[in-house]
């Protein structure tokens, strides 16, 4: 798929450029808009968004399963009384997080290579988070009155009780939900105005129309979209990083040995962005590949994006190591037994298991070969994402089946609904991908057309 | 009406197709035959419609099948159940508290009566809201409770409302009339009487009531043929025939813990189940005050299978049940009685010259005592030991039997099984017995009864054996049914119901009157009859009020008279043993031991959720019976007793089998099972006894009573035990950690534990109870100024704390919570899914040697944490504190997170997974505890201290003119039935009072409060008076101090 | 939009240049002669374009920061008055008001405002939703949006003579000049 062979020796940045060569505002613009606007669509497409859409019906029936029951029907238990739920919210608030991370940290850092990716990492962001949201109601024992969780006023005047991170967590992802949307559609008023004015039909522009807000590109309303989009990147940011530390905090607040330690929060970022990074590339390389978007989503991005998971990954393995170290430096009983526990426990094959995909196999990004094959890469990235729910499974469960009462000590699993529920939302997840890539500009038009812009200024001197 | 009745006759012919073989005639090829026009308008019984209109069992999830039952019953209650509704009998019954003039709505009466198990009597207030029993508490004027119950007392009332009850008297198993049936008896008893009635079998379990021994005496004056039998299934022959061999006369014995210095029990589980129920554990307690160390009592014991007793025990040994008579006879040797046999037993060498030396250093005032299973020589020997030590009338007494007739039942039903082979019993009348499912194997009782031409069984269900007879009359439930009883010390009682018989049933003076030509007279008057003669029934009738208020006759207890005065034969200790058989040779293949269940007791309580969810002593094992054997055992068995956590609820079973017959049972290790031993639990595998006994056809736990024959009823030699390959799920409340895993966790401290000794030479500040744990100072915290609770404008506050020294793991505070606060049922399902519901449970550990280790009994109810941890995480504030330190639950504001449950370092907190709370059935709520909130599906729920009773002591304090609430006014459930008053309850604001007392103790420790949680739940450290002499086999040792417990959170 | 043409109001002058470059020098030039209502339309941001216009520097960051402020103030406020004036608990023994563990959602709080704000107020700015527009009305507007970069002068403007400005727009090196109304 390396559609031009690399044998220039490698320094960063020199890999392949951030956009192929002879590209003009026009045939951007055309290869990104005709995704939607032309009628053609590959039959991957078809492919995938009929397998989303089994999964979109496998989430509703464990749901209806679900509430017609009680959260009975998954493994939970005491002292586990947390479970696949909350693996599963940590792990797609996780995933989520690439996207602001993209099209947030790496704005204020000018990389220009983030243009091609971030419409697209935005959308994954808002949809993972949309998955994220649903487990925390859904893990209620009484889901029915999820709203009690919000500070209304009611005739009892019972307000929320503000000390616990749960209520930080409905703040948090509430926010952040809401940024990531906003930033999200502020990134493409532009492109929708561009859809707009190359709308074949009638229904297409008025469609676009309406959702553009009558947008004319105007020198003074490209001067405040500038400086709000640059606000909004330094919003997302520290909200970004907030987000996942408020769910660290679910753990870390608590006393459950094994949950209480102070590197959480950094960890969970790391881990975030780590697990956010593979989703993007799992969805990525397939994609620029079905669509012909090479020449846009080039090898550079691909290459990036590769050294920032080994990068993450790292950060990931060290927080496991500093675990470790807690536990034998504390001195603390309790958190010792935690740890040997984890390591030789009835559980020690998910912890090595987690180990393997997380800190191991990636080890293999060290080597550009890797980085540059496709389908390695991609392979790599599933590891990942599996790594990364196995290490909040190793956190979530492990922890809370042995802690201080041996009295209490048990054994978890989680029932085939349990597992119903968590394909259901990825199943939802692909669907929602296969809409939006659809019916929506997929790449940042008028990002792209900076960069030719710029390309072609460097041409000129 | 055409098509009730053709729905009465499917319905009957479902139970007809199985009764005795005299019916085939009214049968042909599924057509039906009626006799007589009126059986064929005989209207339906609505609870046998419903039973035969809707499956045994339906379960509606996969997930919770074992609690389906529930459901169905809700239907077969709304048929069956509603024609009757709860009203206190007619006749006048005394309240134990001065009753208003008429019971005020919310304000229960308490009513003195008495519960009987095996016959003898436990003293009970039974609470009552507008004529509905709701809780059993102890009676404290009765010398067989003190104030406290056993577990199955508690669990008693459940049975009150089980709608498996019998509903309806039924002949050839089809629905009839109590009328009808005396009708058909007078005929009976017409042609009996040609014969003097030696055709005339009567069978009942053990009678105490001097009624009913009147009542039967006139049967007997009436058909000088006929003949009583006696049988129970946990009988008290070899107690019986032991006390003949010793006196040529049967006495019952009479022991006083509360004199003993020095206790040896050979294989007697003693504090539990003994005719005294509560009363031993609550003596021996009393001399286990750390604080009198000279009052300290030592307690040895020598028992197969590990007990409550044995638990508690300073000096535990296992011994085969088969080498038991020599241990006692090395006993009887050592104290100097005249007797054959070895002078030690070599394994136990230590333990019997430490228990030697400090019986004869005590003479006088220790008590040996032998256990029901043990051999009629072992009892003997133990009468002459105690006699050679001079126990006798001081610790130990003897009266006159308080049985009506003190037997050998196995003989007795032998006899009976045989005169039925022979043809001889033309008419047997079974009352409130199940021979079918519990007499000896090898008598074959259920073919004998083929030959007896009228069988009539009167009992509580509709069981094997019911379902077998031409007549069968449902029993009245002891709250429902007037009678009188005897306590193991001779007192007596009135049972005087609360309620009119919900199901209809009668009393078994009313079937006894019948019999003796009395027909259709009526209980009350059965009795007073009797007591207008014994002059206690005056025209006045003050003595009686008084009786039914106390619960007890005053002066009723037999004098405690000399055994010379009793005994045909002049005694000593030498006299006793002069014609003892030699000694038997010890048995040397695997034994089986037969026990009675701590739950199901003979099989009776089957049908009782409480009874079968309640974790079982040591094992913590619910919802089964298994083959308990020591940990040599079974790896001697090829058994896998080091199964991952994944496979520890995954028991393999074995094959148990003598002669031809065999059972297959799943194994349990009970750490402390005397080796080369296996102990099986009676009253399992009951396909008859309701729908908690057997769903679907399948039995709770296993029937052993196949192995049980007439001439090995507690203990079988020389088996043949296989292991079969195949798996049994054992649902336990707790997968204890091995003895090997104590060591990991001892260093934890939730369990501390010291000797007398160390204790006396710290009193202010014992080294095994601060090695850790103390609790970080007041200031070591985030926030300058917390939460003052003195300043909460309430001069109250709640604590509690449990004396691990006196605790000896019954688990009857469990059961008492459960009945108090309206919790609910799981089922085995959930209980192996770890959710069962249980408010206080009883956490066992154990250290030491894995084939004799200590065990540690610990309750644990909520610890009420003044900083909870639990509080700060719950969203929406539904778990919050009072002004008073209460950890208070919000039911209705909860929305089922769950997070504080894990933020709960002490596991107290349980979740409603399910809507496990039923309240579809119509007789389940009738239990149910009015004042205590039914918790929904999807909500916590733990320990509240008792709020409703804190609360209703509040306001009657309010309204006594806002006086202060007083030290022990305030009584928990688990406190009050506590046998051995290990749990004190009260306000530790006020100085005086026994917490605030307790809390001071040197011995009193918060657990886990290194984590700063400042628990009001607090512990008081176990102090065990083990003997110098002996370091080991279970002695205490001094804990080594260890830093690695230092962990402050 | 073509209702509109039965009463036709002169909009200005459009004039479509070449490049971004082109266009940057046109309105430099613009505003150096004194125009004042001008606009650019390009279909990505030309870096300077509205400041050689003559645009002064937007105030939108400083709304967003009273918001942001407005924010973490609300959040306190409602913690603190939920916990310690509404309904005051005994939570855990902690204080009514435990302000470090009030942080997490003043934080959140703010970042929430700011971010609405920005996006609001730089819509509202913009004068934006706003469907219709005369410049829309010039011939192959629709490249505004793709590769056509534009310079309007309106007919307000009081430097602005149809002729001239025609002129001085060839001048600055316009490709096309529309007379555009509505």
């Amino acid at each position: 798929m390396a559609n031009e062979p690399i044998d220039r020796p490698s320094v960063l940045g020199e890999v392949s450029p951030v956009i192929a060569p002879g590209q003009t505002y026009e045939t951007v613009g055309a290869s990104v808009a005709d995704v939607v606007l032309s009628g053609h669509v590959p039959k991957q497409w078809y492919i995938a968004t009929a397998v989303g859409f089994m999964g979109v019906g496998c989430l509703m029936m464990s749901i209806t399963w679900l509430l017609l029951n009680g959260v009975g029907v998954w493994g939970l238990n005491i002292p586990v009384a947390w479970g696949f739920a909350i693996i599963n919210f940590v792990w797609w608030i996780g995933i989520g997080h690439a996207g602001t991370l993209i099209s947030a940290i790496l704005f204020l850092f000018k990389q220009q290579w983030r243009t091609a990716i971030n419409r697209f990492a935005e959308a994954m962001t808002l949809f993972a988070v949309a998955c994220a949201g649903m487990f925390p109601l859904l893990h209620l024992g009484r889901p029915w009155v999820f709203y009690w969780l919000m500070p209304y006023p009611n005739t009892m005047g019972l307000w929320p009780q503000f000390r616990s991170p749960l209520i930080w967590d409905v703040f948090a992802v509430t926010t952040y939900l809401i940024i990531s949307l906003v930033f999200w559609f502020t990134g493409l008023i532009p492109d929708l105005a561009t859809m707009r004015d190359r709308a074949k039909t009638k229904v297409a522009r008025t469609v676009f129309g309406i959702f553009a807000l009558g947008w004319r590109g105007s020198a003074r309303h490209w001067h405040r979209y500038e400086i709000a989009y640059l606000l909004l990147a330094g919003l997302s940011t520290p909200l970004v990083v907030s987000v996942h530390s408020v769910v660290s905090l679910d753990f870390a607040i608590s006393l459950v040995p094994g949950w209480h330690t102070t590197i959480f929060p950094p960890y969970f970022v790391a881990g975030a962005i780590y697990a956010g990074f593979a989703m993007v590339l799992t969805f990525m390389i397939p994609v620029r590949k079905w669509y012909n978007l090479e020449h846009i989503i080039t090898d550079r991005h691909i290459d990036n994006m590769a050294k920032i998971m080994l990068a993450t990954g790292l950060i990931v393995v060290y927080g496991y190591l500093t675990e470790a170290f807690f536990g034998y430096y504390s001195g603390a009983l309790y958190e010792e037994a935690v740890m040997k526990n984890r390591y030789f426990g009835p559980y020690a094959f998910q912890y090595w298991l987690l180990i393997i995909c997380n800190g191991i196999i990636p080890q293999l990004l060290w080597l550009r070969r890797i980085r540059m094959n496709a389908v390695i890469l991609w392979l790599i990235t599933l590891v990942v994402g599996v790594g990364m729910w196995l290490e909040r499974f190793v956190i979530v469960v492990q922890s809370l089946h042995r802690d201080y009462m041996p009295s209490s000590w048990d054994m978890y699993a989680g029932t085939k609904w349990d597992w119903m529920l968590y394909i259901g939302t990825i199943g939802f997840f692909l669907f929602a991908m296969c809409i939006f890539m659809r019916w929506v500009p997929m790449i940042s038009i008028f990002e792209i057309r900076e960069i030719v812009h710029k390309k072609s200024q460097e041409d000129d001197n | 009406m055409k098509k009730t009745n053709s729905e009465s006759l499917q319905g009957a012919q479902a139970i007809v197709s199985q009764a005795t073989g005299e019916d085939k005639n009214v049968q042909d090829g599924g057509q039906f035959f009626w006799r007589n026009l009126e059986e064929l308008n005989n209207p339906p019984d609505p609870g046998e419609l419903a039973e035969s209109a809707f499956p045994p069992v339906t379960s509606g999830w996969d997930d919770v099948s074992r609690r389906g039952f529930i459901k169905v019953m809700g239907a077969s209650m709304a048929l069956g159940g509603l024609t009757a509704c709860t009203k206190q009998p007619s006749e006048l019954i005394v309240p134990y508290v001065k009753p208003p003039e008429e019971a005020v709505p919310g304000q229960p009466l308490l009513f003195a009566t008495v519960f009987c198990l095996g016959g003898y009597a436990q003293g009970v207030l039974v609470e009552s809201h507008l004529g509905r029993p709701t809780k059993v508490e102890g009676n404290p004027n009765h010398p067989a409770s003190l104030g406290s119950t056993d577990t199955f007392a508690q669990a008693s009332v459940l049975g009150l409302y089980d709608p498996d009850r019998s509903k309806t008297p039924r002949k050839m198993g089809r629905p009839s009339t109590w009328q009808r049936f005396l009708g058909d008896l007078e005929g009976m008893l017409a042609d009996e009487a040609s014969g003097q009635g030696r055709g005339l079998r009567i069978l009942t379990g053990t009678i105490t009531s001097p009624t009913a021994a009147t009542q039967l005496k006139a049967i007997q004056e009436l058909y000088p043929a006929s003949t009583w039998h006696q049988y129970e299934s946990l009988n008290r022959d070899n107690v019986v025939v032991g006390a003949k061999l010793a006196f040529g006369k049967a006495v019952d014995t009479v022991y006083d813990y509360a004199k003993a210095d020095i206790v040896l029990s050979l294989d007697a589980d003693f504090m539990v189940s003994s005719l005294a129920f509560a009363r031993p554990a609550r003596d021996v307690a009393s001399r286990r005050n750390p604080d009198e160390p000279d009052r300290m009592n030592r307690i040895y014991v020598a028992e197969t299978n590990p007990s409550v007793t044995g638990a508690s025990a300073d000096h535990r040994v296992p011994v085969r049940s088969s080498d038991m008579e020599a241990v006692t006879r090395a006993v009887a040797r050592g104290v100097g009685v005249q007797v054959d046999g070895e002078d030690t037993v070599e394994a136990f060498d230590a333990f019997l010259q430490a228990a030697i030396n400090d019986l004869k250093a005590h003479k006088g005032s220790s008590i040996v005592v032998a256990g029901d299973a043990q051999p009629p020589v072992v009892h003997a020997l133990v009468h002459a030991i105690n006699h050679e030590l001079g126990n006798d009338g001081h610790t130990v007494t003897h009266i006159r039997p308080v049985a009506a007739r003190a037997e050998n039942q196995t003989k007795s039903i032998t006899a009976l099984t045989e005169a039925m082979k022979a043809g001889e019993v033309t008419t047997l009348v079974m009352l409130g017995v199940n021979p079918v499912y519990e007499a000896p194997s090898d008598l074959g009782f259920e073919d004998a009864m083929g030959s007896v031409p009228n069988l009539i069984h009167f009992g509580l269900y509709f069981d094997e054996t019911g379902r077998h007879c031409h007549w069968h009359i449902p029993e009245a439930h002891y709250l429902e049914a007037w009678s009188d009883a005897r306590a193991f010390d001779g007192t007596e009682s009135i049972v005087q119901p609360l309620i009119e018989p919900i199901y209809g049933g009668n009393s078994i003076h009313e079937v006894l009157a019948a019999l003796a030509g009395n027909a259709g007279m009526r209980a009350i008057d059965v009795l007073q009859e009797y007591w207008k003669e014994r002059g206690l029934l005056t025209d006045d009738e003050k003595a009686w009020r008084r009786a039914l208020h106390d619960g007890v006759i005053a002066g009723s207890a037999a004098s405690p008279n000399s055994i010379d005065a009793l005994s045909s034969r002049k005694r000593t200790s030498t006299s006793i043993t002069s014609d003892l058989p030699a000694p038997a040779p010890a048995a040397e293949g695997i034994e089986l031991n037969f026990r009675a269940d701590p739950a199901t007791y003979d099989g009776r309580f089957a049908n009782n959720g409480w009874l079968q969810e309640l974790p079982r002593p040591i094992t913590s094992l619910t919802w089964d019976n298994a083959a308990l054997m020591s940990k040599s055992t079974a790896d001697e068995l090829g058994i896998d007793t080091q199964r991952g956590a994944r496979a520890i609820e995954k028991a393999p079973t074995v094959k148990i089998t003598k002669g031809e017959q065999s059972i297959i049972l799943p194994v349990m290790v009970a750490p402390g099972h005397a080796p080369r031993s296996i102990t099986v639990a009676l009253g399992y595998g009951r396909m008859h006894g309701g729908r908690v006994a057997a769903e679907d056809g399948k039995a709770v736990g296993t029937d052993v009573n196949v192995l049980r024959t007439a001439s090995a009823s507690w203990t079988v030699a020389d088996l043949d035990v296989k292991r079969t390959g195949a798996i049994h799920m054992l649902a336990t409340t707790q997968h204890h950690p091995t003895v090997q895993e104590w060591d990991k966790i001892k260093g934890r401290h939730h369990y501390r534990e010291g000797t007398i000794s160390e204790y006396t030479k710290h009193p202010e500040h014992p080294g095994f109870v601060h090695e850790v744990g103390h609790t970080p100072p007041g200031d070591m915290t985030l926030y300058k100024q917390k939460y003052d609770y003195s300043a909460a404008g309430t001069e109250n506050a709640w604590a509690m704390a449990i004396d691990l020294s006196k605790c000896i793991g019954c688990n009857a505070c469990t059961i008492a919570c459960q009945a108090e606060n309206n919790i609910p049922v799981v089922g085995k399902d959930q209980v192996l899914a770890a959710r069962e519901m249980h408010w206080i449970r009883v956490d066992k550990y154990f250290e030491g040697d894995v084939e004799n280790p200590k065990v540690h009994n610990q309750p644990v109810p909520c610890m009420h944490c003044e900083t909870a941890p639990c509080e700060t995480v719950c969203p929406v504030g539904a778990t919050v504190h009072s002004a008073e330190g209460l950890n208070q639950m919000v039911y209705n504001r909860c929305v089922g997170t769950r997070y504080c449950s894990n933020n709960c370092p002490y596991k107290v907190r349980r979740f409603n997974f399910f809507k496990y709370a039923d309240d579809k059935e119509e007789w389940r709520k009738a239990v149910r505890n009015p004042d205590v909130t039914v918790r929904y599906r999807g909500v916590m729920e733990k320990c509240t201290y008792c709020v409703q009773r804190i609360n209703r002591t509040r306001i009657k304090a309010k309204r006594e003119g806002n006086r202060p609430i007083g030290d022990g006014e305030i009584v928990t459930a688990c406190q009050q039935v506590c046998p051995t008053q290990a749990i004190v309850f009260g306000n530790m604001n006020d100085p005086d009072s026994k917490i605030a007392k307790a809390r001071k103790s040197g011995l009193n420790y918060g657990m886990l409060a290194e984590l700063n949680t400042r628990p009001r739940t607090t512990y008081h450290a176990k102090v065990r008076n083990p003997n110098p002499a002996l370091n080991g086999g279970g002695a205490g040792h001094p804990e080594q101090s260890s830093d690695e417990g230092n962990d402050h959170g | 939009m073509s209702e509109m043409e039965n009463m036709p109001k002169l909009f200005g002058l459009v004039a479509r240049f070449e490049s971004p470059e082109a266009l940057y020098e046109a309105a430099r030039k613009t505003c150096a002669e004194g125009y004042t209502k001008t606009d650019g339309h390009s279909p990505f941001p030309v870096h300077g374009l509205a400041e050689a216009l003559g645009m002064k520097r937007s105030k939108l960051s400083a709304i967003v920061l009273v918001a942001g402020i407005t924010g973490a103030l609300g959040g306190l406020a409602l913690q603190y008055w939920v916990s310690a004036i509404a309904y005051p608990l005994n939570v855990g023994g902690r204080p009514y008001f435990s302000w470090p563990i009030f942080i997490p959602i003043i934080f959140e709080c703010m970042i929430l405002l700011a971010g609405l704000s920005s996006m609001f107020f730089m819509l509202g700015l913009n004068g934006l939703p706003q469907p219709y527009h005369p410049v829309f009305n010039t011939p192959d507007f629709e490249r505004a949006s793709n590769d056509g970069f534009f310079l309007s002068i309106e007919a307000e403007d009081p430097k602005y003579d149809g002729a001239s400005t025609r002129a001085f727009l060839k001048a600055a090196g316009a490709v096309e000049v529309h007379e555009v109304s509505g």
